[in-house]
């Protein structure tokens, strides 16, 4: 019997009694639909992650010179912990030297941060991130300028006392009105603004436009760092292709500025976007090793279920056997319509599954901050799997009435 | 054996075991059915009428002996050739009509030529002509429980049909219709037969037997009497 004919014949069983049929495929719909929207909420992370989390807290085709990683991953040992303090601070003096040497084509800015309040005219904006850094930050961070403009390298050299200001901070302290000109008050000192940067949006719920720009000159300088020290040297390479001999050149210059033995661990750390990401590196791969489990929890479960449907409807079906026997139907006709019965059933299942899980996720994405993206691949998987399943299931079922005799099946009421 | 030979038994034995026992249902049957002949196999209950009916469809084969249906020797056959020869060479007609319920009286008669392979088109085809035949080429797509149990019969007789097989096979045809109905089967079986289809038909009804031009008796196994019908008066419709 060709596959097309069988399949007819399942859909039209599997229509005759919709209500069972529905039960019975409920276990893959629930698989599937876990497959479907994990996979997409991973997915979805992942693409949040690399895209947003690196690039915007790290920068594309950046990475920094540190005294310690800024982002801690899993747990730190206590011996850990102590090695990263002891280590030297990154100085101006560092920073010179690995610029000055430096043979791959780069762009640097020192930076130096720390949290502080921003006032003016009484006004105050607690908890805004202070960056006192060179001109190139504005080039590395990829930031546009939505209202005048970010200073200059000379204004860096001249000590200038000015400022550029996140699209939040200007909000709460202007209010509409025009910052340009105007002079604020970090932590008591003052610095006329120049320019506000475009807004940069939320990550994971959290405002990145709440930050205030001056140089590292400024008098905000003190602020961040006792003279001579800064938090970070940031590079970035001026094509992805140069990264790597980048990253290896600056660790080259700072082991032979600190005179490091070659049996000595660096003493200053090199963070890159990819370390920033190990961390939900290790979660995504969690995710996705506990998530077989799930779905093939649901998946043998609703293969059970499947199976004793097709058993049931096989007794049901004795006498169809029957007379399906006695007008020439061979074993492996009546295994074929079976298989295939049980397949499409699993294959209904799965396909709802898939629109569950599709739904499932836009709901996700709609009510929290979790992005979620649909995988072409969890789609042609869940089909599979469905087809599989049922096959599977329906293999015990199809051998029992392949294997009616047709005398006793036509007898049977 | 001559070319005319359709049915072929010889020293036909089936032996059954039903708990401790040994049940001989047949007991050496010999017989032979030609081309285009009407027989009626009768016999009282117990007399091995329905095991002499599996066998002669091939949903069954003998403990001892040989039996070729159509130059086939079918009593060493495996699963798979019984079930090609049942499709191929035997129409069969039931006394509970056995149609299935959910299909229309086109897609049940298309049935058999499904597992013969026939394409689509040809198998819509050859069922609307089935179906003529019978007269039901205005019932066609109507499911068996909108049809009479005439109709449903007549189903069953277009769908045995088809695959224009070597002989109709009939067990207890009216068995489940009046007797007005019965007798417009029974013409539908002569008519087929006028035809020159081959029609065998298992019943214990004197009265149906007598539509047929041979009565082969059977009792305790064994064949008791095998004669020819006087011709009936009211002859066979055409």
């Amino acid at each position: 019997m060709p596959l097309l004919e069988a399949v007819r014949l399942a859909l039209s069983s599997i229509r005759a009694q919709k209500l069972k049929s529905f039960f019975s495929l409920v276990g893959v719909l629930i698989g599937v639909t876990f497959l479907i929207a994990v996979v997409s909420i991973v997915q979805g992370m992942n693409v949040y992650m690399t895209d947003k989390f690196a690039g915007a807290l790290i920068g594309v085709n950046t990475f920094q010179l540190r005294q310690t990683p800024n982002f801690t991953m899993g747990n730190t040992t206590e011996a850990q912990w102590r090695e990263w303090q002891r280590r030297p601070r990154i100085t101006i003096e560092d920073a010179a030297y690995v610029e000055s040497h430096m043979k791959t084509p780069v762009i640097f800015a020192r930076s130096g941060y720390d949290r502080r309040g921003v006032a003016w005219q009484g006004k105050l904006a607690k908890d805004i991130t202070l960056n006192t850094v060179d001109a190139e930050f504005f080039q590395i961070k990829h930031w546009n300028i939505a209202e005048g403009r970010a200073f200059t390298p000379q204004e860096v050299n001249a000590n200038a006392e000015v400022a550029v200001l996140g699209w939040e901070l200007a909000q709460r302290l202007f209010n509409g009105r025009d910052p340009l000109g105007q002079t604020i008050s970090i932590g008591g000192l003052p610095h006329r603004v120049i320019g506000v940067v475009e807004k940069q949006g939320n990550l994971f719920g959290i405002s990145m436009d709440k930050f205030v720009v001056t140089p590292i000159t400024s008098p905000a300088r003190r602020l961040t760092n006792r003279p001579h020290v800064i938090d970070d040297l940031q590079i970035q390479a001026t094509n992805p292709a140069l990264m790597r001999a980048a990253i290896e050149e600056v660790g080259e210059l700072m082991r032979v500025r600190r005179g490091l033995k070659p049996s000595q661990p660096d003493n200053f750390q090199i963070q890159t976007a990819e370390g920033a990401l190990s961390a939900w590196d290790k979660i995504s791969r969690i995710l996705f090793l506990a998530l077989p489990g799930l779905v093939g929890i649901s998946l043998v479960v609703g293969g059970i279920v499947i199976m004793n449907i097709m058993l049931m409807s096989v007794v049901e079906r004795t006498r169809e056997i029957g007379i399906r026997k006695a007008l020439g139907a061979k074993r492996s006709d009546i295994m074929a319509q079976f298989v295939v019965e049980s397949a499409t059933l699993s294959l209904t299942g799965a396909a709802m599954g898939i629109v569950a899980g599709i739904l499932l996720a836009f709901v996700i994405r709609a009510v929290t901050p979790l992005p979620a993206a649909v995988a072409p691949w969890s789609i042609g998987l869940g089909v599979g799997l469905g087809i599989l399943v049922g096959m599977v299931a329906g293999v015990y079922p199809a051998r029992q009435a392949s294997r009616m005799d047709p005398i006793i099946a036509l007898g049977h009421e | 054996m001559t070319d005319d030979v359709i049915i072929k038994l010889a020293g036909i034995t089936r032996e059954y075991t039903m708990g401790t026992e040994q049940v001989r249902a047949l007991r050496g049957i010999d017989l032979e059915i030609r081309r285009n002949e009407y027989v009626a196999i009768m016999g009282p209950s117990g007399s091995g009428k329905s095991t002499m009916m599996n066998l002669l469809g091939c949903l069954d084969t003998p403990t001892g002996g040989r039996y070729w249906l159509n130059g086939h020797e079918a009593s060493q056959m495996k699963d798979d050739d019984l079930a090609r020869v049942r499709n191929k060479e035997i129409g069969f007609v039931f006394q509970t009509f056995n149609l299935l319920p959910r299909a229309s009286a086109l897609a049940n008669v298309e049935l058999p030529l499904v597992y013969a392979g026939a394409s689509g088109r040809d198998r819509r085809r050859r069922a609307e002509q089935a179906l003529q035949r019978v007269g039901l080429g205005d019932r066609m797509h109507h499911k068996p429980n909108e049809l009479s149990g005439g109709q449903r019969q007549r189903v069953a007789i277009a769908r045995a049909l088809v695959n224009n097989p070597s002989i109709l096979l009939a067990d207890e045809p009216t068995g489940n219709l009046d007797s007005t109905t019965s007798e417009e089967i029974m013409r539908v079986f002569g008519a087929l037969h006028s035809q020159g289809q081959t029609v065998v038909i298992v019943t214990h009804e004197p009265d149906i037997a007598a539509h047929a031009h041979r009565v082969v008796m059977l009792r305790d196994g064994r064949v008791d009497s095998d004669r020819i019908n006087p011709p009936r008066a009211t002859g066979v419709a055409a």
